[in-house]
């Protein structure tokens, strides 16, 4: 009767049963049981969500902080050598050398005499861009016209303590300048007089000496800037700000440090959440692995089966939990630094297989322990 | 017998009741460290942050305009007033002198210097290396190697007492000399103890004790200017408030927080004639980047709580699932579930208050390696912590069983003790 075709047609149909009887093991275990799944699933989410946003926030937090350090501004100086100044075009070679990652703003500077014979440093400079740069001074209107000036508060006590119009003189030449705002900073820059650079070169015909210039990126990346200015510029001195490098490197190393413990710690104590809940979830359907066995399924087959399950489990929580993760993440960023945490879909396939291989542990645990014990006895309820 | 039954539980279930122990103890051993690192990071990020030099400076009240280009000072040394040396250490009375790390005299003259090239003037700065100076029965050192932390030294530091200088970079280029070499200054030989590299104005200068500048300017006791690192609390609308316009109380809190600007008034109280400011570059960002990783660390902080609470919940709720049997075993006996739910609570509460206690320990040692290894400072732990962490170990452990215990209660016990649950 059994022609060869007829067994191989049973073979087939039974490989397709067997396949789709697994796939609806699957299933109705989890929504026979949709209490026990939801919470398994949900610590898996949970923990994927965190640990997604801890390594998120691990990435990103030393681009937001450089930012933040940006604020203490230039972190490189270019100076020429005592009584010179910088070649015309030495600006424009920086600014190409930064290429829009950055600031550089010219200074030039004079020691000028006031109406009644005292000295005072005037300086001359780009406005809109010393604000840009060097956001920490507290000026009380920034000046807009020509001939305004904005006077350091222990300057105008000096050239103008009344906050009238003043006159100084530098070689000779006298210029008019209107107080439009005072300037305090609580260094030396309290003790001077800016104008803008047009007036300055119009009375003086002197050209700026020194240019601050704040570059973002590593540090490394301004070595670089540092040294491929060196070589533009031969006659000046090019140097960093080792007071501002300096201090951004320890507190940025720090901080990711205690970031990184944190996150270790955090990661850790989800991963122990899953492992309890995932094994509380294989342990408590020890009878369906008992019946399963004394129906003559296969160790493999209920390893597998169990396998299948938490793997499932595991890279469905993975995904679930990394799109919280993202948003939490994102969250943060908004709310401590105000510019959103960009989602590294670099950290997805590390979540992914940390996921995984957690559920498989914790499935495992509880499968080694009943593999050791007579399905009768399991039945039983004991 | 409520007793009874609740050691029973704990003598023959101990596997069960050690896994939700370990479980409570590592959620709340990792809990108190975070809250431990968390509120004490904002003071050891401050404490790094005072790499950034000073935030205050401390100036004559008469003094006339600096006149400083480029970091050279055109101002004629004899010019100006200067504030008095035997009052520095007064710093150490006021208020908040915990808060300050360490101040730096400054004393910029100009010297005649004998070198191979014949006579030449060159500028001198006359400093506190690494001073040590006495308040009341207290000793302190104090210097720029505290409050400008970048400056770098080939060679040796001069020592305090003695007349040993230190020689800018490129200056020290320029005369062709190098460390342990002598130098003639004002008539007299010193010995360069070593190569200063800032980075700054000071590359091209010669750094010597206070004692030696005063020496060549003939003003003993005379200080240009002071620079003062101080530990602040960021800055918020009361501390910009002129102090004043404020009432008495308000003054107190004001006076009594460490804000720059409270800093700078009471270090104007302690030194006769002097004006003190912040010097904005630091302290305005010192703020900023101190709040943005408090902040971090706060949510951070809120993270680990949120996952510890969900690991222990995870862990009550299995480990009282897992006794539905015995749950319908005292239904049929005739136990109510009132009674029932107290059993559970009072287990829970037994497993949080041992598990909190350990996991608290646990946290602090945790706490104390993250400071020693991150920051190579203790993260102190404020022993008021320790009652709040067991409330929240036992507030968390019941809402985590809350809900499996009114499962367990609601079972039939028909259905419980054939095991189809």
């Amino acid at each position: 009767m059994s022609s060869p075709a007829v067994v191989k047609v049973a073979n087939r149909r039974a490989g397709v049963r067997h396949t789709s009887m697994f796939l609806r093991m699957l299933l109705r275990a989890a929504v026979l049981r949709r209490g026990r799944a939801a919470s398994a699933l949900s610590a898996m989410v949970v923990a994927a969500a965190v640990a997604t946003a801890m390594l998120n926030l691990y990435v990103d937090v030393q681009v937001k902080l450089r930012k933040e350090f940006r604020n203490y501004g230039a972190n490189v100086v270019v100076v020429a050598p005592e009584g010179q100044t910088l070649p015309a075009e030495a600006l424009q070679k920086v600014r190409s050398v930064i290429a829009g990652r950055g600031l550089a703003v010219p200074f030039a500077y004079v020691a000028a005499r006031t109406g009644d014979g005292q000295s005072v440093v005037v300086a001359g400079t780009d406005f809109d861009e010393v604000r840009k740069l060097d956001n920490w001074w507290s000026v009380t209107n920034w000046p807009a016209g020509a001939q305004d000036a904005l006077v350091g508060t222990r300057a105008a006590a000096v050239v103008s303590p009344q906050g009238k119009p003043f006159a100084l003189s530098f070689q000779g030449k006298t210029i008019q300048l209107n107080p439009a705002g005072i300037l305090r900073t609580g260094a030396s820059e309290d003790s001077r007089v800016y104008i803008s650079r047009q007036d300055f070169e119009s009375w003086t015909g002197i050209s700026p000496s020194t240019i601050e210039i704040a570059a973002a990126g590593s540090p490394a990346e301004i070595d670089g800037v540092v040294q491929t200015l060196t070589q533009l510029l031969p006659a000046a001195q090019v140097r960093p700000v080792r007071q501002v490098m300096e201090g951004e490197a320890r507190v940025l190393g720090k901080t990711r440090a205690t970031l990184l413990a944190a996150s270790a710690l955090i990661i850790l104590t989800s991963a122990l959440c899953v492992l309890s809940t995932l094994m509380g979830w294989v342990f408590d359907r020890r009878r369906d692995f008992a019946i399963m066995k004394a129906l003559g399924a296969s160790e493999r087959l209920i390893s597998g089966f169990f396998a299948a399950e938490a793997a499932v489990l595991g890279a469905a929580g993975a995904v679930l939990g990394f799109v919280i993760g993202v948003g939490v993440a994102a969250w943060i960023g908004r709310v401590n630094f105000h510019a959103p945490v960009v989602p590294r879909f670099n950290v997805l396939p590390l979540i992914l297989v940390g996921s995984v291989g957690v559920a498989l542990l914790s499935a495992a645990l509880p499968m080694w322990l009943l593999q050791r014990v007579q399905p009768a006895v399991i039945l039983r309820g004991e | 017998m409520f007793a009874r039954l609740v050691y029973e539980s704990f003598r023959r279930q101990k596997r069960r009741k050690l896994l939700a122990g370990i479980a409570i103890t590592l959620g709340v051993g990792v809990a108190t460290a975070m809250i431990a690192v968390a509120t004490d990071i904002g003071d050891k990020i401050s404490r790094e942050l005072r790499t950034y030099g000073a935030n205050l400076l401390v100036t004559p009240q008469e003094d006339t305009l600096d006149l400083q280009i480029g970091g050279v000072d055109l101002k004629p040394p004899s010019d100006g007033a200067y504030l008095n040396e035997a009052d520095l250490p007064k710093i150490r009375g006021t208020f908040w002198h915990h808060n300050i790390v360490g101040f730096s005299p400054m004393l910029p003259v100009t010297a005649g210097v004998q070198s191979d090239g014949g006579p030449s003037t060159l500028p001198l700065l006359g400093t506190y290396f690494a001073k040590r100076l006495s308040f009341g029965k207290e000793d302190f050192v104090t210097g720029v190697k505290i409050t400008h932390p970048w400056w770098k030294v080939q060679g040796a530091w001069p020592d305090e007492n003695s007349q040993d200088v230190l020689l800018g970079e490129n200056l020290a280029r320029r005369l062709g000399r190098k460390a342990g070499d002598e130098i003639a200054i004002a008539g007299q030989e010193h010995r360069i103890s070593g190569i200063l590299s800032t980075g700054g104005a000071e590359d091209s200068q010669i750094v010597a004790p206070l004692s030696l500048a005063q020496q060549i300017l003939g003003k003993p006791g005379a200080v240009r200017r002071l620079y003062v690192s101080a530990m602040t609390k960021p800055e918020d609308a009361l501390a910009r408030r002129d102090p004043k316009t404020m009432n008495a109380e308000l003054f107190d809190r004001w006076y009594c927080s460490p804000y720059v600007q409270s800093i700078a008034y009471q270090l104007q109280e302690a030194i006769p004639h002097s004006h003190a400011e912040q010097i904005r570059q630091v302290a305005q960002n010192e703020g900023a980047v101190l709040s943005r990783i408090k902040g971090l660390m706060l949510l951070v902080t809120l993270a680990a709580l949120f996952a510890s609470a969900l690991a222990v919940s995870a862990a009550m709720a299995t480990a009282i699932f897992e006794r539905r049997t015995e749950v319908g075993l005292m239904k049929a006996l005739g136990a109510g579930g009132g009674s029932i739910a107290a059993i559970f609570f009072v287990e829970a509460a037994l497993l949080a208050l041992m598990g909190g206690a350990v996991g608290f320990a646990g946290g602090t040692l945790l706490a104390r390696a993250i400071g020693l290894s991150i920051f190579n400072s203790r993260i102190t732990i404020e022993p008021v912590l320790f009652p709040f962490v067991l409330a929240i170990a036992v507030v968390v452990t019941f809402a985590g069983s809350a809900l499996a215990i009114r499962r367990a209660v609601n079972l039939d016990p028909v259905y419980a003790l054939r095991g189809e649950a």
